[in-house]
């Protein structure tokens, strides 16, 4: 016993020290069987998340400790939910790549867990057949008994275990009930050193002999592949015309394979054959043995259940759009309320920390000083101030979906956005980009469908968020909307109207742009909308206390390090070059005063210098020179170089702009869009130079054009870095920025050249 | 008669199907939506697509086009 338990010691320090590689196991199941419930339940917080090279799909693995025998723990794999192993794009194919062992980045799993949702086992089934084809020992744990059991539905485990012919264990995934049973399971199947020899579901023997005959066509060109094709990779090119599979193959085989394919598939054709239909109907009618066998249902009546209930109640016309719009108000004001008083301590917490490190003495004054407080510490503020909001949203899409209802909502709105070429699956990510473009972008996941995916994220920044807001208030309350007006006894306002405006804008832009996507890059069939109405179940507070731990984690760690840098290089473009000669003609000026003056109005006059000496830092500071080089191309929208220098330092992060608004305009920089001198001051800047000399800057025609600008403008390193590691690729990124930037500047030129033309100018 | 065209509450049993488009005929057939099979016409969602059909004990929502490829038989 002790010896056992010595070697097992041993084999755990060798695992860990990466001497001996942990044995993996492939978790797959179909979407909403509470694999990732069980994922958690497996390996607790023991877990990372990637990507697979070349694809989309995110990599995540854990660590499972297994309690007893002889292998202390195993790395579990979570592979994408998925209904069934036939691929039709590159991120489906990822499923039965790894189970037969070719995946990039990825080792033959040593065996498959397959997570079932007991209440509806006939069609997770479907996918479990195909799973046992792959060969590798597989053990079926079927999730949610207690539900199913409920619902007067027996399963007879050990009778449906010997007709699969793996071992099946009965779970309750949430509760976590059932897993030392199933992690014996798993390690017994991981240490089962007889080879599988897995007997297929026979499909009819004319596909049969198609499929064979195929193999032997692979495995006489073994020259031209570096593997040996497996059965279900053969069966996957002949029946899934177009699909994955087939594409791949094509790429390596050409016309010599397509031949064959063509010949193969058109004798089977004349033989009255449908190739889609036989795999389906072949496996369910296996299925239906298997059920009549294993599972008992008490009652002949399906009962109605408080789900049926609720579902009546949720897609009623009148009542599920009531609760619909109800639910979505509720998410967005508390986006905006609840993290408020959270986002507001961030800031003081940052204000202190910046005040407390530039009260060092033995910092100086210098470069390295600025870097710290108005670099890395404003920097670092800018992102983690969003960290509420994405907690908090990624808390109710949690709970949302871990329920159900976001099916629903799915459902509801499906049409509304089929019109534009988007999915009711794009609305969640729609709705969280009002908040911040990083959740949303995030949450566009829960889309299958590769293109449809893409399109959500290219269009999902042009929701206005909530870093575009600052920008809007101030340029509404100083110079837009001087003087408010209200009706209805102060519920409408002109301001607020005018917020709403700017807000409606990028939902009416959006359209067009999903539109023009789907029709030119991202053309391609409608995927279909075959989705699942999962039973509503309450929310596991342990799936949604994880997501918002998950989520929050992933945009500190990953968005931080990239906005993190971009800050950094701003505040460098701001601040260098720093001639120490400016300074020295301030401190001058500065001694000049303090013989002329005293008191307050010294003190004044201190404050006024150091502003000005700040401003001249600025404009021949890098970014002030790039500032004035491009204002002859920022002319036509109305604006100066100071206009055009703080939309420039603004590119890392939109809400820049207000406080390189308060640099630029001698401030100082610890100004908000609440301070009434910066739009006092910017209410009264006149032009200096050229044809509109002695003019004002900010006419209400250029604050709307500059509102517009950064409703438009990709102006946010978060959002491109997210793009970047959602998509996998450069490529999205660059296309976000340069279409938004583009179509930021013609819609501003044709707001300030339309209103000039209107005579609003 | 096709899947789209039952009545709300309405069952019906799948008695064949359209092969018009491959691939959304065979993500169809792959939940389970088979010969023989009964299906019944749960709702249809406010804007009058997509559709909700319950089969096999659970619910699965289509589009009109996509309910168009299964024909069905009324019980």
């Amino acid at each position: 016993m002790s010896g056992a338990t010595t070697e097992t010691v041993d084999l755990e320090t060798r695992q860990q020290a990466g001497d001996v590689p942990r044995p993996v196991v492939a978790l797959v199941g179909n979407p909403n069987t509470g694999k990732t419930t069980l994922f958690n339940a497996l390996t607790g917080l023991r877990q990372h998340t990637g990507n697979y090279p070349g694809v989309t799909v995110e990599k995540t693995v854990g660590v499972m400790r297994l309690d007893d025998g002889p292998m202390p723990a195993v790395e579990l794999h979570d592979l994408p939910g998925t209904y069934s192993l036939a691929a039709r794009s590159p991120d489906e194919i990822v499923v039965a790549d790894v189970l037969l062992g070719q995946q990039r980045g990825s080792r033959l799993p040593d065996a498959v867990l397959v997570v079932v949702d007991a209440a509806n086992l006939e069609r997770n089934l479907f996918l479990v057949t195909q799973v046992i084809e792959c060969g590798r020992p597989v053990v079926v744990a079927l999730n949610m008994i207690d539900l199913a059991e409920s619902r007067g539905v027996q399963i007879d485990a050990p009778a449906l275990g010997e007709q699969l012919g793996c071992a099946v264990v009965p779970i309750v995934a949430s509760k976590r009930r059932g897993l030392a049973e199933l992690k014996a399971a798993v390690a017994a199947a991981v240490g089962d050193a007889v080879p599988r020899e897995p007997a297929p579901i026979p499909l009819p023997e004319p596909v049969e002999a198609a499929i064979r005959s195929l193999q032997s066509f692979f495995s006489r060109r073994m020259e031209q592949l570096t593997r040996p094709v497996h059965r279900v990779e053969a069966m996957r090119v002949l029946i899934d015309r177009g699909g994955q599979a087939e594409r791949r193959m094509l790429d390596i085989f050409g016309a010599e394979l397509a031949e064959q394919l063509a010949t193969l598939r058109a004798s089977l054709a004349s033989a009255d054959v449908q190739l889609v239909v036989v795999e389906p109907e072949t496996r369910y009618g296996r299925i239906g043995l298997i059920a009549e066998r294993c599972i008992r249902r008490d009652d002949a009546e399906p009962r109605v259940t408080l789900s049926d209930r609720l579902d009546a109640l949720l897609i009623h016309p009148a009542s599920g759009s009531l609760i619909f719009l109800l639910l979505m108000a509720v998410v967005f004001q508390s986006i905006f309320v609840w993290a408020r008083p959270l986002m507001d301590l961030i800031g003081v917490g940052q204000s202190a920390l910046g005040g407390w490190i530039a009260g060092w003495p033995w910092l100086g004054e210098g470069a390295i000083k600025s870097l710290l407080v108005d670099g890395v510490i404003a920097g670092v503020g800018a992102v983690v101030v969003f960290v509420p909001q994405i907690v908090i949203l990624f808390g109710f899409i949690a709970v949302l979906e871990d329920c159900g209802y976001m099916s629903r909502a799915a459902f509801l709105m499906d049409r509304l956005l089929s019109r534009c070429g988007l999915s009711g699956r794009s609305f969640v990510p729609m709705l969280s980009s009002f908040a911040c473009a990083v959740p949303g972008i995030m949450a566009a996941r829960v889309i299958e469908n590769r293109r449809d995916r893409l399109t959500t994220i290219l269009v999902a920044p042009l929701m206005s968020c909530s870093a575009r807001l600052p920008v809007y208030v101030l340029l509404i309350g100083a110079i837009v909307v001087p003087q408010d007006r209200h009706w209805l006894g102060g519920t409408v306002s002109l301001a607020g109207l005018t917020l709403l405006a700017m807000y409606l804008l990028g939902i009416v832009v959006a359209v067009p742009v999903a539109w023009l996507l789907k029709r030119t890059l991202l053309r391609g069939p409608t995927p279909p909308f075959v989705m699942e109405m999962p039973t509503f179940k309450w929310p596991s507070l342990r799936v949604v206390g994880f997501r918002m731990y998950d989520r929050g984690k992933a945009f500190l760690v990953r968005a931080g390090t990239i906005i993190f840098a971009v800050t950094i290089v701003v505040w460098g473009l701001l601040y260098y070059p720093h001639p120490a000669s400016i300074a020295a003609k301030y401190d001058q000026q500065k001694e000049a005063a303090a013989q002329t003056l005293a008191g307050d109005a010294l003190a004044d006059e201190q404050t006024r210098l150091d502003h000005e000496m700040q401003g001249d830092y600025l404009r021949q500071s890098a970014l002030g020179r790039t500032g004035r080089f491009i204002a002859p191309a920022v002319a036509p929208l109305g604006w100066d170089w100071k206009i055009a220098s703080a939309a420039l330092a603004s590119f890392p992060a939109r809400e820049i702009v207000v406080s390189t608004m308060g640099v630029i305009y001698n401030l100082g920089s610890d100004t908000d869009e609440h301070s009434p001198e910066l739009g006092a001051t910017m209410k009264a800047q006149v032009h200096a130079e050229g044809s509109l000399a002695g003019q004002k800057v900010y006419t209400p025609l250029v604050a709307v054009g500059i509102m517009v600008f950064f409703a438009l403008c990709a102006q946010c390193a978060s959002t491109l870095a997210i793009i970047k590691r959602e998509t996998a690729s450069w490529r999205w990124p660059a296309f976000t920025f340069v279409y938004m930037t583009v179509l930021a500047y013609l819609a501003t030129l044709a707001v300030y050249q339309g209103g000039r033309l209107l005579g609003l100018g | 008669m096709t899947l789209d065209q039952l009545q709300v509450g309405q069952s019906a049993r799948v008695v064949g199907y359209l092969n018009d488009d491959e691939a959304l005929l065979q993500r169809i057939l792959e939940m389970g939506v088979n010969r023989g099979i009964t299906v019944k016409l749960v709702r249809v969602a406010p804007l009058g697509d997509p559709l909700e059909v319950s089969l096999r004990g659970y619910q699965l929502s289509v589009r009109r086009s996509e309910a168009k490829l299964i024909q069905v038989e009324p019980a």
